[in-house]
């Protein structure tokens, strides 16, 4: 592992842990601010969808197994499947896909 | 330890089985996704073992892949774990007497939007061996999955393995589609990172901004948008823990 990595990893964990240390050790107050709520309340979407699109076509190194992995996917998850199941449709559907392009 | 800490302890390592096992599941996924960008089994696990978040890893995965900057790599972590202070200070006020400075600084590292969830909801208030419980099957889960989804990720023929890198997202797709078929607002607030994301992306004059910096710009304009016009109810934390398990 080069010492650039182990500098990331460092900054990584760093930068988490304190983000959850420090409120629950230095502050004691609530946050009153709706709109800071809703903010904190909107990012893992924010984030998960932003990672997501376009990320995910890109994800199998093939344009045509990942857009299958994703229609299966994202048709499973409108139905709420579970996560495993939802990860587990999407890789088996690029795979497929993946298999069946070589037929041809 | 006393009868009442170790019966603590089991009844947080109970409640905390279900997550554990979510964990394993989700950290192959991304045990997969970190040597499919050239990390090595070691590198990933130890990742997992010391960040235990799982949209925090993927963006300093997508960091370390285009070898940004270590501002970025801090910035993009402050954003996007930054709701974790959010749940900190509500915890914080749900931590029995016997907490010290030390066993404060011992649980925060272990807060998650699932382990988090469970905590608030108990009625009572909880103790340090409880929250021990409660965390510690969860971060070996993590730690294992990834462990594993490394491994198999070396190991599998090429054509599965890049199968598989597509399951993280999946997973991701899993959280942010149901909630957003729930929430207006979720679905506003996903549509606007992922028409930010394709901007930054496609547009030729954004080819400068790094893929880490991309991240955190697509989540703030979207989350305050989220925040502006759609706001959630105030002071119902447990209403907003229900959508937020993205791990």
């Amino acid at each position: 592992m080069t010492l650039r990595l182990l500098a990331y990893i460092l900054v990584m964990a760093g930068v988490t842990y304190l983000v959850r240390m420090l409120p629950l050790l230095v502050f004691r107050r609530k946050i009153r601010s709706r709109f800071v709520q809703s903010f904190l309340y909107y990012v893992p979407y924010a984030v998960l969808g932003a990672m997501t699109i376009p990320a995910v076509f890109y994800a199998t190194g093939n344009m045509t197994s990942a857009i299958a992995g994703f229609t299966v996917a994202f048709i499973l998850a409108y139905f709420g499947r579970s996560l495993t199941v939802v990860a587990l449709a999407a890789s088996a559907a690029a795979f497929a896909a993946e298999v069946a392009a070589g037929w041809f | 330890m006393s009868s009442s800490a170790r019966s603590s302890f089991m009844r947080g390592l109970k409640d905390s089985i279900p997550i554990a096992l979510g964990y394993l599941s989700v950290s192959f996924g991304f045990g997969i996704m970190a040597v499919n960008n050239g990390l090595s089994v070691f590198a990933a696990v130890l990742i997992s073992m010391t960040n235990l978040t799982s949209a925090g890893q993927v963006a300093g995965l997508t960091v370390i892949a285009s070898n940004g900057g270590m501002f970025e790599m801090a910035i993009a972590q402050l954003v996007i774990n930054l709701r974790y202070s959010l749940m900190s200070l509500s915890l914080s006020q749900k931590l029995d007497s016997r907490f010290t400075r030390l066993s404060r600084m011992a649980v925060s590292f272990g807060i998650t939007d699932e382990i988090f969830a469970v905590a608030s909801g108990k009625s009572e208030e909880v103790s340090k061996h409880y929250m021990a419980g409660l965390i510690s099957l969860p971060w070996v889960g993590w730690s294992l999955g990834t462990l594993l989804g490394a491994a198999a990720g070396e190991l599998l023929p090429e054509k599965l393995k890049a199968a598989l890198g597509i399951a993280i997202y999946g997973m991701f797709i899993a959280i942010f589609v149901p909630a957003a078929r729930k929430a207006v607002g979720v679905l506003i607030v996903v549509i606007i990172a992922v028409a930010a994301s394709c901007c930054l992306r496609y547009i030729p004059l954004f080819s400068g901004i790094s893929e880490g910096f991309a991240i955190i710009i697509c989540t703030v304009i979207a989350a305050a948008a989220g925040a502006l016009f759609f706001p959630v109810a105030q002071d119902k934390p447990d209403e907003q823990q229900e959508g937020g398990g993205e791990q």
